[in-house]
Order: structure tokens, then C-alpha cells, then sequence
């Protein structure tokens, strides 16, 4: 029994030791992936732009084999706090920077993008005016039948807080308002489609490049989101999508910069529903 | 025999640091949150509803009365299908179904959560939508979301319960005769009760910390909920929603969120302890 045990000892000794190994490699591994290499760029940040960055990666992987982009969501704050403590080469932005942050990162105009406030397809209201669209996310609105729908409650669906999205629409439409406490919060451009999807009482906001048929754009103050409208301008609510980098670019990321400024990667944006920079 | 003292002394310097992490944790949380509840005001950051942390206003109070509604509910789901599973599993289906089920049983606690919200978004949400109004996201879908996931923790310590009644007990009752049926309300129940009082306890303690689920079908605004339909803000969802954004006297007060989450687990744990000791300490023969 005693000799059993101490065979028994000595071989969880070794299982220690071998543990110990692996504990120490995974620790090295993760060391070594936070630190951002030289050869690969990574990109942080607003959920909107990720798509689009991601597709962007794609063309220039092929277009460069062997270079590596990398690109993560988080969100719009979190693109700038990781632009920050370089913890991702280019952070993503999709709001104008406050005057704060302005002193600190240098932001890189990508793409333009209008705001889409999107509606249910049974839903028959086709248009509203900002003033009608303040009043309805502050809940002083709160049945369609007072904007020419249907009789029913209002459900309006608004981002996180620190979303770009959500702030983009705070300075765009609300100005001083504040957002209803009715209102209901999901954390992604995704989640709020697949609610306005299904709910016909539904009203959310999201990229305009992000519409899919599923949903129903509305026009605001008479004028249709359209990528034409945007690029003329005529579209009230539109936001800047921007990289941010702070401090030194590596050569790695400047590269992938430039590519997605260039008439190829601006053209890989406009063909997938962004408003390019021209 | 040295090398036994080393391995004793390895594996309690590993058992120690699991304490000191967790030790570390806790001041790490009570340092960053405290300061921001004395700073805001312990009734304004425990009685308000206004929570807009852009203006600098930090009220959870909606927040803690929708984590308690969302786990009251789910315990109340939880419980009547966990306590019946229980009983079922211990005394009415054959020896062979038993092993069968529990297993199955046990393996639903090990899906993922965010399985659990993508199933509560994707059938339940549409559901209670349709047939019942409102947004869907709501108190009930998050109640019932979570019962389930409960179901697990609940139903395999209350087995444990009703396993630890003696079986004398049982025996005395059809002894006298009881009917299978009464033996089971009159003394089985009675003489596990605070064994299943500390499972419910436990399995509350498990809901009111998930959080990927509840942020899936909770709706997260920030009104207190009026009804079962309406939607709910918990507070596990209000750190997970904002975290990744937050700085300054916004980070704070998440962490003193965290501290009244914190709180409120440690008060549920404490509790469920204090109530499966007393079973020890005073059983009485029924």
C-alpha cells in the first residue's frame, strides 16, 4: 500500500513537471501574441467598420501573400484605448474624434458612412424628420399612429453605451435629448437587425452599408439613404469611419493604410455599400 | 520522504495562491468601486433609476430590481421542474432510467450559455412576442432562459438531498401505512427540506451571475420593468454591455456594480451554507 503510494508520488511528480512546461510555453505564447510583431498589422475597434476592414484584409492578403492583417471588434472606445496602449496597430473609429482625443491620435479618414434607420418591411412608415426621430428615441413619441403607421407602441432599439454607432446618432439626431430608458439596448449591428427583422413595431439604427433587403431604410426629411445622396451630401446623417493610429506607424501598417486609400481599396468600400473618399 | 514534503509543500503553495488570487480579486474590485458609491452617494447610487454615464449619473437601482426579478423567476421555473426531476430520480423510475438521465442531466450544465441566449433569441423571444406582446426580450424570456440553466445545479444537489434521508425514515412511513405518494410530501420532503432550500439558494446564486444569455434575451433597457413582458437591464449585463468601453468614473462605477453583484452572491452563498448546515446540527425524526 505504502510502496503504491510513494510509485504513485513520484509519478505526479513528473506529471508536475511536464505540467509546469506546458504552463510555462502557453504563458510564453500569449506573451509573445499581445506584443504586436512587426510583420502583421492588427486593426481594433468599432464593430461597423469591422466588416468592411475585414474584407478590406482579405483583398490585400491576396493581392500580398505573406502579409497578415488581423482585425478584431470591440467597438469604437475600445479601438481608441487599444490604438492607445499598442495593443492593436490601427484602432477603428466610427465617430468624429472628441477634441480630447484629437490631441492624442491621428485619425485617417477611410470611407464616409450615412446613418440607416431601419424599420420592419410591414411597416409603413417611409419617412421621417430628424425632429420626429429626436422625439421618438426620447419617448415623447411612443405610437406609430402619431408618425402615419399603424396603431400601435413604438419600439425603439438603441446601441451601448461607447458604441460609435450609438454616438454618432446621439450628435447627429438627439443633440440634448437623451435616449428613453424604454428603449431597448443590443451590443451589435447584428443583434439589432435580427430584432427589427422580426419585430413590425421595431425602429433601430445601424451603418447604412450594413442594410440588407430584410430590413426597410427610411428616407429622412425626404431624402433616401442612398450612397448617392451621401456622397452629395444631401443626406442629413452621415459619420466619418476612421483608423486611428497614435505615435509612430509601423511600416507594416502604413502599407495596409495605404492600400485601403488607394482607388483599389476604395473601390472594394464602395462596392460593398460605403462612401468613398473619391 | 523528501520528496514528499516537496510535493505537500508545491501543492499547497498551489491551493494558497487559488486563495490569494481570489483574496487579490475582491480588494481589487472594492478598491475601484467603493470610492465611486461614497463619492456618487450610497442612496443616490442604491435608490436611483438614472443611469447615463455620460452625464455622470450613476443609479443602479432598476438594474438590482431586474437581477432580482430575472432570478426570482428563473428559480421559480427552475424549482418546480428541478424538485420534480429530483423525486422522479430518486424514487419512482426504475434503477436503469436513473443512470440513464442523469448524465443527461449533468450535461446540460456543460452548454455553453451563449447557446442557451442564441436557442432563447432565435425560438422563445419570436414566441412570447407573438402570443403574448410586448418586445419579447423581456423579464420572462430571461426568467425562462435561465430557469433551464439552473436546472442542472438544482436537480443534482437535490438529489444528494433526498438520497441523505434515511431510508429508515421512508421504511417507517409505508411502515405505518403511508402511500408511496404521502411518504414522499409528508417525510421525504419535510426531512430534505433544508438540503433543498440550499439547492434553490444555489441555483438563484448561478442565475443571478450568468450573463451572455441574459444580455441575449433580456432587451437591457434601462426602465425599471413594469410587467414580465417588459425588458430588463441586469447588472451583470449593465458591466458586460459597458466594460469594454468604459473609463474613468464610468469604469468605477461598473466595478461598484460589481461590488453589489459581489454582495448580493456572497449574501445567496452564505445563506444557502448557513441553511444545509442547520440540517446537520438539528435533524429531527419527522
Amino acid at each position: 500500500m505504502v510502496g503504491r503510494a510513494h510509485a504513485g508520488t513520484a509519478r505526479d511528480g513528473a506529471t508536475v513537471s511536464r505540467f509546469a512546461c506546458v504552463f510555462l510555453a502557453v504563458v510564453g505564447l500569449c506573451a509573445g501574441c499581445t506584443r504586436t510583431s512587426g510583420q502583421s498589422v492588427t486593426l481594433l475597434g468599432s464593430t461597423s467598420i469591422q466588416p468592411f476592414a475585414e474584407m478590406l484584409a482579405e483583398r490585400y492578403a491576396k493581392e500580398f501573400p505573406g502579409r497578415l492583417v488581423e482585425v478584431q471588434g470591440g467597438g469604437s472606445t475600445a479601438g481608441l484605448q487599444a490604438a492607445e496602449r499598442g495593443l492593436a496597430n490601427i484602432g477603428m473609429c466610427s465617430r468624429s474624434l472628441t477634441p480630447k482625443e484629437a490631441l492624442v491620435f491621428t485619425p485617417i479618414l477611410i470611407a464616409r458612412d450615412g446613418l440607416a434607420l431601419v424599420v420592419n418591411r410591414n411597416n409603413p412608415v417611409a419617412d421621417l424628420s430628424i425632429g420626429q426621430l429626436r422625439d421618438l428615441f426620447a419617448g415623447h413619441v411612443t405610437n406609430w399612429k402619431e408618425l402615419g403607421g399603424q396603431d400601435g407602441p413604438i419600439r425603439p432599439i438603441t446601441r451601448e453605451e461607447g458604441s460609435g454607432t450609438r454616438e454618432s446618432f446621439v450628435r447627429l439626431v438627439m443633440g440634448k435629448e437623451r435616449i428613453s430608458g424604454r428603449a431597448l439596448t443590443q451590443e451589435s449591428n447584428g443583434a439589432v437587425k435580427e430584432l427589427v427583422k422580426g419585430d413590425p413595431a421595431a425602429i433601430g439604427y445601424m451603418s447604412l452599408g450594413l442594410v440588407s433587403q430584410e430590413l426597410k431604410a427610411m428616407a429622412i426629411e425626404d431624402i433616401q439613404p442612398t450612397v448617392e445622396n451621401v456622397l452629395a451630401a444631401r443626406y442629413h446623417l452621415v459619420r466619418p469611419l476612421l483608423f486611428v493610429t497614435k505615435g509612430s506607424v509601423t511600416p507594416a501598417a502604413r502599407m495596409f493604410i495605404d492600400f485601403v486609400l488607394s482607388p483599389e481599396g476604395q473601390a472594394v468600400l464602395a462596392t460593398e455599400g460605403l462612401v468613398g473618399l473619391r | 520522504m523528501k520528496r514528499d514534503g516537496v510535493i505537500r509543500a508545491l501543492l499547497l503553495g498551489v491551493a494558497l495562491s487559488a486563495i490569494f488570487g481570489l483574496a487579490l480579486i475582491t480588494v481589487f474590485i472594492f478598491r475601484e468601486g467603493v470610492p465611486i458609491i461614497l463619492h456618487v452617494g450610497v442612496r443616490k447610487f442604491f435608490l436611483s433609476t438614472d443611469w447615463d454615464p455620460s452625464l455622470g449619473r450613476f443609479g443602479i437601482l432598476s438594474m438590482v430590481v431586474g437581477s432580482l426579478m430575472v432570478t426570482v423567476g428563473a428559480a421559480a421555473i427552475g424549482v418546480v421542474f428541478s424538485l420534480a426531476l429530483a423525486i422522479v430520480l430518486t424514487q419512482f423510475s426504475p434503477p436503469g432510467l436513473s443512470a440513464a438521465l442523469k448524465p443527461v442531466i449533468e450535461l446540460l450544465a456543460g452548454i455553453p450559455s451563449v447557446v442557451y441566449g442564441f436557442v432563447g433569441v432565435v425560438t422563445l423571444v419570436p414566441l412570447i412576442r407573438h402570443w403574448l406582446g410586448g418586445p419579447g426580450l423581456s423579464v420572462l424570456a430571461a426568467s425562462i432562459v435561465l430557469g433551464v440553466m439552473i436546472l442542472p445545479t438544482i436537480t443534482s444537489i437535490a438529489i444528494d438531498a433526498l438520497e441523505a434521508v434515511p431510508r429508515s425514515y421512508l421504511e417507517g412511513s409505508i411502515a405505518l401505512g403511508a402511500t408511496r405518494w404521502q411518504t414522499v410530501t409528508m417525510v421525504l420532503l419535510r426531512a430534505a427540506r433544508s438540503g433543498l432550500i440550499a439547492a434553490v439558494i444555489l441555483g438563484m446564486g448561478r442565475a443571478i451571475g450568468e450573463t451572455m444569455a441574459v444580455i441575449m434575451v433580456a432587451g437591457n433597457a434601462l426602465d425599471v420593468p413594469h410587467s414580465l413582458l417588459a425588458p430588463v437591464r441586469t447588472l451583470t449585463s449593465n458591466i458586460a454591455l459597458e466594460m469594454g468601453y468604459a473609463s474613468g468614473d464610468h469604469r468605477k462605477a461598473l466595478f461598484a456594480t460589481g461590488v453589489t453583484l459581489f454582495a448580493i452572491i456572497t449574501l445567496l452563498n452564505t445563506a444557502a451554507l448557513a441553511v444545509s448546515r442547520r440540517r446537520v446540527g438539528k435533524r429531527r425524526a419527522p
